[in-house]
This record gives structure tokens, sequence and C-alpha cells, in this order.
């Protein structure tokens, strides 16, 4: 392939294809662990016992992002919306609506069918008309495993523009006019990194992608990878020839399979295409991709820790200056981007600096996807402008928080990250208001917390997390976090002095001033932001030897309420410590001592008579 | 805790797909990591034996190899079994009984804490709560969970993988 004609010709007899038939989405990102291969192949078969398999397509995509809907299934034309499918389900939809044309009501996600005059696309539902996609626009939508329905989104056009148009500087000033900031979480401008790199003498030079997802809860890269992997070669191909790299290499998590072997196809279809490896586009342009596997150490999605474990070593960071621009793999210059980050890219080239700077804030330009978990109706991944408020997310988008629960915290950025109180709702999500309320923006995590979370229990939650992963070359992390995990055990364990607290903020400042890499300076800051807004809750614990939230065990009680217990017995019946005690029809109580405060009694009570606090 | 080690029992033809594995793999930069990744799906898991073989194939230092493979948590040293048996010990389970469980375990598949049978089946280990309370005392095989267990159930959820 040479030509822009050609690469056209490509996209239109794909998207002809494409029109061509009826198409049936089924979402085999997230919702392969709801079941949602058994719905692939119950359609496969219904279709070809209805005898519809020339005119429909069973199409196999990556995440659509309510996850907690899942299995989620997509039919065009129309966009009609089927959410948590299974495969008992597939014999009606293939029946009413594939062959009769009516969509199955009661399947449908229920909001698409509020109005009874008229039913709503996927795009029209609350948790998607606020959202706008970018990094995410082909996931959902297309099928990862043909090259063909990428080129029909405007796949490879960037590229192939790039290489025949743009001379490669003009590509890098394209990505700094545009404010491109790295997705990653430190919020590096990309422009600025791909100018070092590009200015860089030394050869060879490296272009990376950084696929090695760590933070519990984030999974918008896997969600590009397995959704639209073309999407990440096509980026890294453009940075290497504005970098004047011919070799990359894309380390991702072994953690996420069906990332790999989506990107073991893509580069072996991009290949047979001529839009990677030798002579791509006839232009004389070389670049390959390799894949280098991660082995589960999170402290490796730091960029030289990264660098050094595709070298073959134990994944520990370097010191810095050099700069990994300079000094990054196999010490020559490299180029570190995060997955996220390259997704935005080939639009950016398309459209111009302009249209990216038009969306956002002035200080972070585009969108961000956002990871969205814990105490929230619409769990799942959401992309939106950069600058929309934590309340829209939440409640808007999300569908705010289920049963009677009340928005106490989010934690953006994950381990790395920090709380967002009730009172700062409206703060904007950008990187740099963000930072100024002590969070950050990280790699998009969300977590949503409500009353019922203990805060001193999270933030020991996630030091549990970066105890576990650090890597132990420096002390400050090696041994710091692990003296305040200690602190915390002591607290949550009702066996804290004030003094304790103390000693936490003070180790806290020298961690973040001492450690060597990112993952170190930033460990302590789960704490030190719930300390910022939830300190009377630190002091409840270590004072009152109280958890209000009634999470951390040591501190809770169970009671019961004498004037409620009708004396049924269950309660004790159910206790696994023989801990209640009381005669039939008569109230019942609880031995604070054998008590294992399991909260099986709680759980079983039919007359609401047991408490905790 | 100390435990005890099957030996190894690697078969010629697996060391000769390592050696083909090593020979293709070892001019390219930065190759440990991919070797050690194919040799732990070679013998499924990576003793040090395997590593022995690595570090004489490749010329890298086995003292090398080892830090890599200890650092990394998906490396592992000891064989697991094909069914991955652990046993809740958290508090609840213990007191309905979890260490009777424990126990009859230990001398029914005759391994310890962190071993595996030598027919490479089973593999024990035990854990802490798993949030099934209320059903103790609780055992988890794979990814499937058993409650309410009594020491006289073992035996025919041990044969439903058998």
């Amino acid at each position: 392939m040479k030509t822009l004609e050609e690469l056209t010709a490509v996209k239109e007899a794909a998207l002809k294809q494409m029109a061509s038939k009826m198409r049936i989405l089924v979402c085999c990102g997230g919702c392969t662990s709801s079941g949602s291969l058994k719905v692939v192949a119950e359609f496969e078969k219904e279709i070809a016992a209805a005898g519809y398999t020339d005119r429909v397509e069973v199409v196999k995509t990556g995440c659509m992002g309510l996850c907690s809907q899942g299995p989620i299934v997509v039919v065009q034309p129309g966009n009609t919306f089927y959410s948590r499918i299974t495969a008992e389900n597939v014999h009606k939809i293939v029946i009413g609506h594939i062959v009769g044309g009516n969509p199955v009501k009661e399947l449908l996600y229920p909001e698409t069918i509020a109005d009874p005059e008229k039913v709503l696309a996927m795009a029209e539902t609350n948790f998607y008309k606020k959202q706008m996609c970018l990094a995410l626009r082909n996931c959902g939508h297309i099928s990862p495993l043909h090259i063909e329905e990428y080129i029909a989104t405007g796949g490879y056009e960037a590229l192939w523009r790039c290489l025949n148009e743009k001379k490669p500087e003009d590509v890098v000033q394209t990505l700094i006019d545009s404010g491109l900031r790295g997705r990653g979480g430190a919020g590096f401008p990309t422009g600025k990194k791909w100018l070092l790199a590009a200015q860089q003498k030394e050869t060879p030079k490296y272009v990376i992608c950084n696929a090695d997802e760590g933070d519990p809860g984030a999974f918008m890269d896997r969600s590009v990878l397995e959704g639209d992997p073309h999407v990440i070669l096509e980026a890294m191909t453009i940075a290497g020839y504005a970098t004047g790299s011919h070799s990359g290499y894309i380390y991702v998590r072994a953690e996420y399979p069906i990332a790999v072997q989506r990107l073991e196809i893509a580069i072996e279809q991009a290949h047979k295409m001529g839009v990677l490896g030798k002579n791509i586009f006839e232009t004389g342009f070389d670049f390959d991709i390799e894949l280098r596997l991660g082995a589960g150490a999170f402290v490796c999605g730091e960029g030289s820790a990264l660098m050094t474990s595709i070298e073959g070593n134990r994944g520990e960071p370097r010191q810095k200056p050099p700069r990994s621009a300079e000094k990054g793999l196999f010490q020559k210059p490299s180029l570190l981007n995060n997955v996220e980050t390259y997704a935005n890219i080939p639009q950016i080239i398309l459209k111009g600096a302009d249209w990216f700077k038009s969306i956002g804030t002035e200080g972070s330009t585009g969108t961000k996807v956002f990871a969205v978990g814990g105490k929230i109706n619409n769990t799942g991944l959401v992309e939106v402008p950069m600058g929309t408020t934590l309340r829209e997310v939440v409640y808007d988008i999300c569908g705010g928080i289920p049963g009677d629960g009340k928005f106490k915290a989010a934690q953006t950025g994950g381990p790395s990250g920090g709380c967002i109180p009730a009172d700062h709702l409206d703060v904007k999500m950008d990187f740099d208001s963000l930072k100024k309320i002590g969070s950050m923006m990280g790699s998009g995590g969300l977590i949503v917390m409500d009353q019922h979370t203990c805060m001193v229990d999270i933030a020991k939650f996630f030091l549990e997390f970066t105890v576990d992963e650090s890597c132990g070359k420096c002390t400050p992390c090696r041994i710091g976090t692990r003296r305040m995990l200690d602190i915390l055990n002591k607290i949550t364990m009702g066996q804290a002095t004030m003094d304790d607290l103390d000693r936490l903020e003070e180790l806290c400042s020298h961690i973040q001033q001492n450690s060597l890499c990112g993952l170190g300076q930033s460990a302590p800051n789960p704490v030190v932001s719930t300390l910022k807004y939830f300190r009377d809750e630190y002091i409840a614990h270590i004072v009152d030897k109280r958890c209000p939230a009634g999470v951390c065990k040591k501190l809770v009680r169970y009671t019961i309420d004498k004037s409620k217990c009708k004396g049924c017995t269950l309660c004790a019946r159910n206790c696994p410590a023989v801990a209640i005690s009381g005669s039939i029809r008569q109230p019942h109580e609880i031995d604070q001592v054998k008590c294992l405060k399991c909260g099986a009694c709680m759980a079983n009570c039919k007359f609401g008579a047991i408490s905790k606090g | 805790m100390k435990t005890k080690t099957l030996p190894f029992d690697g078969t010629p033809d697996q060391e000769a797909e390592l050696k083909k594995v090593i020979a293709e793999l070892k001019d390219q930069p930065g190759a440990l990591m991919p070797i050690m990744q194919k040799a732990q799906a070679i013998y499924g898991y990576l003793p040090i034996e395997v590593q022995r073989m690595i570090a004489e194939g490749t010329g890298i230092p086995i003292e090398k190899i080892y830090g890599v493979s200890t650092f990394y948590a998906q490396f592992n040293l000891q064989p697991k079994g094909k069914y991955r048996i652990s046993v809740c010990l958290g508090t609840a389970c213990y007191v309905k009984g979890g260490d009777k469980i424990w126990d009859a375990l230990r001398k029914k598949l005759g391994i310890g804490e962190g071993e595996c049978t030598s027919d490479r089946k089973f593999s024990l280990d035990s854990c802490r709560c798993i949030g099934a309370c209320g059903m103790a005392p609780v055992m988890m095989i794979n990814d499937d969970v058993y409650g309410r267990l009594t020491v006289d159930q073992l035996d025919s959820i041990l044969d439903k993988y058998n």
C-alpha cells in the first residue's frame, strides 16, 4: 500500500461491508468475566439456526464502558442497547429483534424504554450522553481483530499524512500546540517529551508504550488495548517518525492476556497491510514494534523501572537525571508514553491542535478516562472533557450512590493519589485543580466512598499495597512505608496515641522528599489527604477508641437492642463463635469477649434489633 | 516456614524445548525475562535447576537470574498443583473447626503448607479470612468456594477433582 487512495479504498470497502449487514456487538472486554463469550457462541448458533448468517454479523468488541450492566449487547442499525444478557436470553433477541424487527423490551437497558413511544439509542442514555470519547472512540464499536474496521474509522490516515505531508518537526510542533499532557499520572506535556527525544543525536532511539497498568481499580488502558489495539501501533509509529526511531516496545502486564493476544494479531495484520515494519507506505521509513510482558510488579509502571525491566533486570527505578529522553532503554534516548496518551495522537494529527485545544480546560486539554468504582450505581469507564466536575461524573453520569449511601469522598489516582471530600464535589477534574486540593489525576482510577467507608482503613488499604509493591531499592520507601503501616495498624486496633499521629505525619514528609522514584514519593499521599480532610476520624480512633464508620473490627461492638429483640434465637444459631446467649422469646445478649465481629448476627436478624458502632 | 521441595522431574523433551527457546532468544537485547517466562510455561514453575540451565545457556550469572525470579510475583519457585486448595484459618473458621479440616487435608494428601502432591494434582495453602464467615469453615479449590465443611465431606469433594 502506498497512496492515500489505496488506503481510502480499503476504508470504503470496509464501511460498505459493515453497513451491508445487521451487526450484533457483544462486549468482550471486562464482560467476558460475566459470561459474554457464551453469549457470542449462542448468538452464532441461533443466527445460523434462523438462516440469517449471511445478513447478520456477530462482532466481539472491546469494552463498552458500563461494566455494571454487563454482558452488554448492542444491535445495529439503531444502536439498541441490551443489558445483563445471558445465553438464555439470546433466542428471544434473535427471534424478536433480528428476525421479527422488534426490540425485545424486557431485555433492554431499562432507561432506553422510559418513553413508550420510542426506544432510545445507547448514546442517548444518561451514562453515555454527557461523555465524549476520544481515547475510547472505537472501543465497543469496532472489531479489534480486523484492521479493516480500524481503517474504516479513519485509522492509519494520520500516519500516512505524517509520512507523506509533514516533516518530523511539524508533527512534534502539532503535539506541543495541542497541549496534550501525559495520561499515565504525572501530566508532563507530551509534545515537550517528544521534542527532547527528537533533539537527541545518539542512535538507536526507542519508542516505548507503558501498558503496565497497575493501579488497583484502573482499567482504561486495558480497554484501549483490547478494544482498539491498532491506535497504539499507529501512534507509536508516528512517534518513531517524529523522533527518529525505528524500534518500539510495548510493555504490557501479563495479567492482561486478551490484550496481549489482540496486540499480537494487530501487529501481524499491520505488517501484512504494510503500515508497520519495513518501508511503511512505501516511503522508505522503517518502524517495528515488539511486545514485552511484565511479570507482576507494580513499580514497573514507573518509567525508569519499566526500562530496567525490559533490559531483563529486577524492575528497580534509576536515579534521575539523566532523563530517559537522553539515556533510557539500553542507555539510549527513549520516548515513553502511556496507552491513553497514545490513543489521542492520531486524531490530533488529523483534526489539528486547535480542535484538541478547544476541548477541556486551558491547562488540561482534551478528555480523560476515569475508571469509576466503589459505592456507585454505574461502575465502569467514563470519558469526559477535562474540567468536568466530580459531581457531574458521580451523579449525572454514574447515577449516584446505591441504597441509603451518602457521598463521603472519592479517591483519585489510586495508591499515589488522594481523596476528595464532599465539600469539593464541584472540583473540576483536571490536572491542576485536583493537585490544588491535594489529590491528583493519576491514571484515572476513581473510587467512590460513602458513610460506611472508614478513611483510616482506606488509607491503610493503599499503604498495604505500597508496602507489598515497594521494590526495596531505597530506604525511605522500603522501611518508611512499613513503619507508616505499623502506625496505621495501631490506630485501627485502638492502640495508638496522639504521639503516633505526629510520627506518622513526620514520616509522610520524609518519604515524600527522600524516595528515589514516583512510587515512593507519592506513597504517603493517601494518608496525607485523609489526614487533611478527615483528621477527626483518626482522632476518634485514637482518643475515643471508636471507628465512626463501623469498619475497623477491633473497635466495633455489636449490641442487641433489648426492646426490639423477640428472642427468636436466629442470631445465636448463626453465631460462629457461640457468643450469643439467651432463652427463647427472651432478649438475647452478645458476649463482647467471645464476639468475632463477623456480623453474621446482624445480617440474620429479622427485627433490626442488632446495631453496630 | 520450611517447605519440602518436590524433586525436579524435568524431561529431556522439556530441556530440549528450553534449549531451543534460549538459542532463539538469547542474542536479542533484554532476553532474560522472555526466556524465563517461556521456561515457566514449559515447566510450570522455575526451580533452581531450570534457572541453572538458563544461566548455562545464556551466560547470565545464576545470582542475577535468581534475583529476577524472586523480584516478580509471577515467577513461581515452587510447583503449584493443578488444583490449588486454600483453607481459611481466619478466626471464625478456626473456631468452627477449620483447623480440623486443615489437619485432615494434610493427612489425606500427605503434604504440608505450601507443598504439592507428587502427581502435581493438589497443592495446599492456608489463608486468612476470605469474607465468608457465615459459611465457616471454608476452603477454596481454585475459584470454587466450599462452605460449612465437615471432615467427612472432604473425600467426596476431592473425588470431584480426581
